[in-house]
């Protein structure tokens, strides 16, 4: 059986090859950062200054354009990071592995700033910092998986092993989220729902939905970048002993 | 795909499956439980704990809103446009409250079926739209439950 066509093979067949990779990977950061700095500049400036204020929030409500893209982007690279470890279990990638280990943090990063900000805005506008309610509970949870998965990693000195442990924990995780994503439809919760993957007419103006957007492409360009950066510097780290590394150092000290 | 490929992607299949089934089966039994609050409807129906705290969620009924002492004591109607609770509290309100706003109450019911809240919070709507856009929405469906 054969589920994937041979030129796509090939291609991931380079891709996963660490000294093109790490080749590769170095060209890119300058351009995604460039593209990356434009959206965040246009979506900062379009959220913050052009959009108009909210009918009930007023001003407040500007925490969308960190907060919503930072839970959204807690998902998906958690989602990412199932799947690369899933890939490195199957196919044995070690590129994979990697690739999965280095999510993990701006995973974290992620679900942090999504707890925080949100946190922030509770106080004024639900008049609480914290409440348990089914939401925030499974966010909680999910940063707690990235922490294990991060001390899990690091508590095994053999780092094939480790990948491995590291990917059976992300997969028994991915339970949770379609528990965050439909926990304010599943159960009673404080947290309102969803805004704008509701299945009807999206709620929010598109004066405003237009920043949102920009703001969650440019957060998705942020974790390419650092999770390049991460990847390159763990390739080294696990290939130290082999050939085109130490020709990439003398060149270097040349 | 070579077999011992294919026996680790269907043992991981059947890993994560299995886990879905048992996480789904615990928060079933555990659903009750994972509800924040409990509607209005339930606490008339004598589902809500006595003499014990818990929370109670709904939209506060326009035009209930009534301050019966001189302090800060406040009382309104809470309905999920079903069945209507009294509500009492003594406190600042969360700068989101207002009547047909939705909010959650921690507190417990007393003798006369008034619940009285220890806590008031905000619970805002999904909805984000400039006040011109909410100005108009209004003009244009007058009949429309403001939320």
């Amino acid at each position: 059986m054969k589920f994937i066509p041979d030129p796509v093979g090939k291609f991931f067949h380079r891709m996963a090859s660490p000294p093109h990779f790490y080749a590769l990977a170095g060209q890119m950061i300058p351009w995604l950062t460039g593209i990356f700095l434009v959206l965040l500049g246009y979506g900062l400036f379009a959220g913050l200054y052009l959009a108009p204020t909210d009918y009930q929030q007023g001003d407040s409500y500007r925490i969308i354009y960190i907060h919503v893209p930072s839970a959204w982007m807690s998902l998906f690279i958690y989602i990412v990071m199932a799947l690369a470890g899933a890939i490195g279990l199957i196919w044995r990638i070690k590129l994979a592995e990697i690739m999965a280990i280095s999510s993990a943090s701006v995973g974290a990063s992620f679900t942090f700033i999504a707890l925080v900000t949100g946190s922030l805005w509770g106080k004024p506008m639900w008049g609480t910092w914290w409440v348990w309610d089914a939401r925030l509970t499974s966010e909680l949870i999910l940063l707690f998986l990235y922490l294990g998965v991060m001390g899990l990693y690091n508590a095994i000195d053999d780092k094939r092993t480790a990948s491995k442990a590291v990917a059976i924990l992300a997969l028994v995780g991915v339970v949770n989220i379609p528990i965050i994503h439909y926990s304010v439809e599943w159960w009673n919760t404080l947290h309102q729902g969803p805004t704008v993957t509701k299945m009807d007419k999206p709620s929010i103006h598109i004066s405003m939905l237009i920043p949102l957007l920009t703001m969650a492409v440019a957060f998705k360009f942020y974790y390419v970048i650092a999770v390049l950066q991460r990847a390159r510097l763990e390739l080294l780290h696990r290939e130290r002993t082999s050939a085109w590394v130490k020709k990439l150092v003398m060149e270097q000290n040349k | 795909m070579n077999p011992a490929r294919r026996q680790r992607l269907i043992l991981i299949v059947v890993m994560v499956v299995g886990i879905a089934i048992a996480v789904g089966f615990a928060l079933k039994s555990f659903n009750e439980n994972l509800m924040y609050f409990f509607s209005t409807s339930d606490v008339v129906a004598g589902k809500a704990p006595k003499a014990a705290l818990f929370r109670l969620g709904g939209m506060v009924v326009k035009g209930t809103v009534q301050h019966p002492g001189k302090g800060l004591m406040v009382q309104f109607k809470l309905t999920d446009f079903t069945k209507e609770v009294t509500v009492e509290y003594t406190g600042i309100l969360p700068d989101l409250f207002r009547e047909g706003q939705g909010i959650v109450a921690n507190g417990t019911l007393d003798a006369r079926g008034v619940f009285i809240a220890q806590e008031v919070l905000a619970k805002h709507d999904e909805n984000y739209m400039p006040p011109e856009v909410k100005a108009s929405l209004k003009k244009n469906m007058p009949t429309e439950t403001s939320q």
